[in-house]
């Protein structure tokens, strides 16, 4: 149940985008069309789902300080907590590969119309800022990996919603100053208000 | 930004060596991204941290003061070692030399500033995945000298951080009614002047990037199409 509850609050109260704002570049730049938006989607909970619980297996057992001690006693006190955003990165790049493979090799048109975007999921902001927010809330495994889904779910929902009211607004006028990313950030805070909404439910 | 005719460019350069240390074309490479070229307003570059950090003014100002620091000296890495980077790996090289810089800034924060360590949080972590420095490592530092790209580098971080200081200028005077934690509306006479949610909150800094676009580009009269 606690779990449940964890996944409800990272897909609508602590959205990645509406309360932390992670992952803002793609967001605003895959946003045009609902079909790319939902491939994006889609491809980053994968990334998320895996890294998060992954980062947390490298932290709990690699990383942290005394992690080491499984390989001896001498290793005790080693602490590599240092080597956390290096580490933390490496993984995520290597996932994003992979699954540029996957898709590549089962659907090329959306490969296609992915296009840059796809390799730049390893720098998105909301794969590392999930793990590096699960780091810092002391999450348990379990947690982590439903927290990693809650989020991508939560961003994936997010950008479909903002792709489809760009899709809309094509074919209103807007002052030529706001075009594109000027009205795109209002609308996101317009979003933003009624994803606050949520925050008055309590789990 | 065509990194093509820079390139043409620095070849005249290499035949004509007694180039001025501040010459025309290497001040428009800092004052470029300040205005016209803008990584925020024009090129939609490393939105994500512009907005999270911009609740106060004191984290803003240290975070400004770090990416500088990691886009100056990991364009004047990547300058350095562009002849030997192999073009299939530059990705992950690229992505090691920001995580190395980001790891010495989050330490030195931890040592000397642990309560704004604490506030900033993740956020430090996340200067890796901003995608300006990826962004100007891959644009220009790739293919341009070292003194070019350390110069290349400074523009575009004080462009960041001139955005970002003003997005948090604003939120935390109509949000928290002070600058740089000092209460202004007290210290005019209003006393009573309430924390104002709808600022503090992550809609704030949506609403007040948008309106600083919408001047901006107004201004430039840069248009999207």
């Amino acid at each position: 149940m606690e779990l449940v509850s964890l996944g409800i609050k990272s897909i609508f109260i602590e959205n990645m985008i509406f309360a932390y704002f992670l992952g803002m570049c793609s967001f605003l730049a895959v946003s045009k069309k609902v079909s790319t938006a939902v491939g994006l989607g889609a491809a980053v909970i994968f990334v998320l789902t895996i890294t998060v619980p992954v980062n947390w297996l490298l932290q709990e057992y690699v990383l942290k300080e005394g992690a080491l001690t499984w390989l001896g006693a001498g290793f005790g006190e080693v602490n590599l907590e240092f080597l956390q955003f290096i580490m933390f990165i490496a993984i995520i790049a290597a996932m994003v590969q992979l699954v540029e493979m996957i898709i590549e090799k089962f659907s090329p048109s959306l490969y296609g119309s992915l296009g840059i975007f796809l390799p730049l999921i390893a720098v998105n902001c909301a794969i590392l800022g999930s793990s590096l927010f699960m780091i810092q809330r002391d999450y348990k495994l379990s947690e982590a990996t439903v927290f990693g889904f809650g989020s991508g779910i939560g961003w994936m929902l997010a950008i479909v919603a903002l792709a489809a009211i760009r899709e809309k607004l094509k074919y209103s006028n807007v002052p030529a100053g706001l075009k594109g990313l000027g009205i795109t950030m209002l609308i996101t805070g317009l979003m933003g208000i009624a994803f606050k909404s949520f925050i008055g439910i309590a789990l | 930004m065509s990194t093509e005719t820079l390139e043409q460019k620095n070849e005249e350069v290499v035949q004509k060596p007694a180039e001025g240390l501040l010459s025309k074309r290497r001040k428009r490479l800092i004052s470029d991204p300040l205005n016209e070229d803008n990584p925020i307003t024009v090129q939609v570059l490393g939105i994500c941290s512009a907005l999270a950090v911009t609740v106060k003014m004191e984290p803003t100002l240290i975070m400004s003061i770090a990416v500088v620091f990691v886009i100056v000296f990991s364009n004047l890495i990547i300058s350095l070692l562009r002849n030997l980077i192999p073009n299939r790996v530059r990705i992950i090289v690229q992505l090691a030399v920001i995580a190395t810089l980001v790891t010495l800034v989050s330490e030195v924060l931890k040592a000397y500033n642990y309560e704004m360590y604490k506030i900033l949080g993740a956020f430090v972590g996340l200067i890796i995945t901003n995608c300006i420095v990826m962004g100007r490592l891959e644009a220009f530092a790739m293919g341009n000298k070292p003194y070019d790209s350390v110069l290349d580098g400074l523009g575009s971080g004080f462009g960041y951080a001139w955005i970002i200081l003003t997005v948090a200028f604003f939120r935390e005077l109509f949000g928290s009614g002070s600058i740089f934690d000092f209460k202004i509306f007290e210290a005019v006479g209003i006393s009573n002047f309430p924390t104002n949610g709808l600022m503090v909150d992550s809609i704030g800094a949506f609403m007040v990037l948008g309106i600083l676009i919408w001047v901006q580009r107004s201004k430039t009269g840069y248009v999207e199409h």
